[in-house]
């Protein structure tokens, strides 16, 4: 009788260290490179001390400071836009006889699956074809077309987990359309459409291939420029940039899924 | 909200997608039939009938298929399984972890660990990799002090730095569907098996397998398509050998010049790719799943 049992605490074991080990994979190698952004040496493997030298550096490097307004920017706009255009078609998409609906699905479905190069490489070829000049405007273009999808299908999950009946006794309340949706729908949906334009936010924040393609003198991206320093060398600097984009991610995604556990909850209530 | 005005909320989507992903589409697609000029940009087309029947239109992807290009194709094509293998024979005990043993208490921060560097930065998870693995760097450091080696060993820029890059980057791609599956997975299923005398081993490949295919091959997809196409990973950890897919096609755009030849290598890698997308959508569809991605 004791065989299999201490074989199935045996082989849960195994398991529990192979998980360890996995999350420390995962998440060593973004630790060492935080911890080492604080370090006094410039040989940058070896703990020399403490020190914020190098984000010192960074706020003094003019065109990194012009990449992240640039960023700032491109996310600002491209959430506004992508989180608009999104969230009005997951509306039209929650009823079954509007017009289009399958195409609309499997064409939102798309930039989704599309690898980022071939997303990049056919947008150059646009502007390029009508003659456009890359610029900040071509960069929103590019990342609202990676995004909307994304707003759709997070808003969409919040509108599934929606009492219709809510919406038909603000009707029945004499409230016109326009009202219902004010006052009673986009409060309901309003955790789902914040979530999806802070994923959206860091989506455009994050993105490199694609931005590569599309960016032109003046419009580097915070991305751009990192990469361009990371391809001359590892440096402190580096590290101290990429910490902070890390940490501006990691309070982002929370605050996202944070909001969409509270509208996965609600709608289980309701 | 007016029933018949429905499709207006869907205007604004269907003119940015159609005017900034499918017309870009169909003029890279007949950018890839074209040549490239003797100075760059595009060669002009005297003759278009000549130009048909010659076959010269296929010129680009014909190229596409010998030589060096050939090589570089199926290389891309051997990483990109290797990368899907590997995540998920890692990713599996993990998301099984995750999804029926870890403490209920536990199970939202383990699950936060995954997500955060499902959204974070692949450039960012990537750098990582060339500070941990150049020759001063902490890898080698760690090696020499044990005595493991007694000189640096030269990871960094080698095949074996962009498979460990690979992994690294798309292992929480793989994680996140598989658990997804599992937590759906009926527990009482697994104890019926039991009764029914099958053994750990037997009910596992017999019973867990099987139900959780469909979170099998959403990760598959999940996995396999980017790492077909990615060129940052090969670019920051590879060598000059290493070029995939991804680099050539970003290389004929930005430094070779040759943007019909690049047009080509970009539709035969969507082709592949919506290839595995159908094969996708139809086994989801036969198995009366609904197909999320």
């Amino acid at each position: 009788m004791n065989g299999p049992v201490s074989a199935g605490r045996w082989s849960r074991r195994v398991l529990a260290v192979h998980t360890a080990f996995i999350y420390l994979f995962l998440w060593v190698p973004i630790g060492v490179l935080a911890v080492f952004s604080f370090n006094t040496g410039r040989q940058t493997a070896v703990w020399r001390g403490f020190t914020l030298d190098w984000y010192h550096r960074l706020l003094a490097n003019e065109a990194l400071l012009a990449a992240v307004r640039n960023s700032l920017l491109v996310a600002a706009l491209t959430t506004l836009l992508a989180t608009v255009i999104g969230t009005l078609a997951a509306l039209a998409l929650r009823r079954p006889e509007t017009p289009g609906r399958g195409g609309t699905l499997a064409l939102l479905l798309l930039p989704m699956v599309i690898p980022e190069v071939v997303l990049g490489a056919a947008l150059l070829t646009l502007f390029g074809a009508l003659g456009l000049r890359l610029s900040l405007t071509t960069v929103v273009i590019a990342h609202v077309v990676f995004s909307v999808s994304y707003v759709t299908l997070v808003v969409r999950a919040r509108l599934a987990g929606l009492d219709p009946a809510l919406e038909e006794a603000a009707r029945d309340l004499g409230a016109g359309p326009f009202e219902t949706f004010r006052r009673v729908t986009l409060p309901l949906i309003f955790p789902g459409v914040a979530a999806s334009a802070l994923l959206v936010f860091t989506l455009s924040i994050d993105d490199y291939v694609v931005t590569s393609f599309v960016a032109g003198v003046g419009s580097t991206t915070l991305p751009l420029h990192v990469y361009s320093m990371l391809r001359v060398g590892v440096t402190p600097e580096v590290n101290a940039v990429s910490t902070l984009l890390l940490a501006g991610t990691i309070v982002l995604i929370v605050a996202a899924q944070r909001l969409m556990r509270v509208s996965s909850s609600e709608g289980d209530r309701t | 909200m007016r029933r018949r005005g429905t499709w207006l909320l869907l205007l604004p989507t269907w003119l940015v997608l159609g005017m900034f992903f499918l017309v870009p589409l169909v003029l890279t697609l007949v950018l890839s039939l074209r040549q490239r000029g003797v100075y760059g940009g595009v060669a002009p087309i005297p003759d278009l009938g000549a130009y048909v029947t010659s076959g010269s239109f296929l010129g680009n992807y014909a190229r596409s298929f010998a030589g060096i290009y050939a090589g570089i194709g199926w290389r891309s094509l051997w990483m990109a399984v290797l990368t899907t293998a590997l995540t998920l024979a890692i990713g599996y005990p993990v998301a099984y972890a995750l999804a029926l043993r870890a403490p209920r208490r536990w199970k939202d921060l383990l699950l936060g660990l995954v997500v955060v560097p499902f959204w974070t930065s692949f450039l960012i998870r990537t750098y990582a990799w060339m500070f941990l693995l150049r020759t001063e760097g902490l890898v080698n450091r760690l090696l020499l002090g044990t005595g493991a080696v007694d000189r640096p060993l030269e990871i960094l820029y080698t095949e074996l730095a962009v498979m460990i890059g690979l992994v690294y980057g798309e292992l929480p791609f793989m994680i996140l569907p598989l658990y997804a599956s599992l937590e759906k997975l009926d527990r009482t299923l697994l104890e019926a098996a039991a009764d029914l005398g099958a053994g750990r081993v037997s009910s596992f490949w017999r019973v867990t397998v099987p139900l959780t295919a469909p979170g099998i091959a959403a990760g598959i997809v999940l996995v396999f398509i980017p790492s077909l196409g990615q060129f940052v990973v090969s670019d920051l950890l590879g060598g000059a050998r290493s070029m995939l897919l991804g680099n050539l096609i970003q290389n004929q755009f930005a430094v070779a010049r040759n943007q019909p030849f690049g047009a080509a290598l970009a539709f035969e890698l969507m082709a592949a790719v919506l290839l595995l997308l159908l094969a996708y959508a139809f086994y989801m569809k036969r198995k009366g799943e609904e197909v999320l991605l």
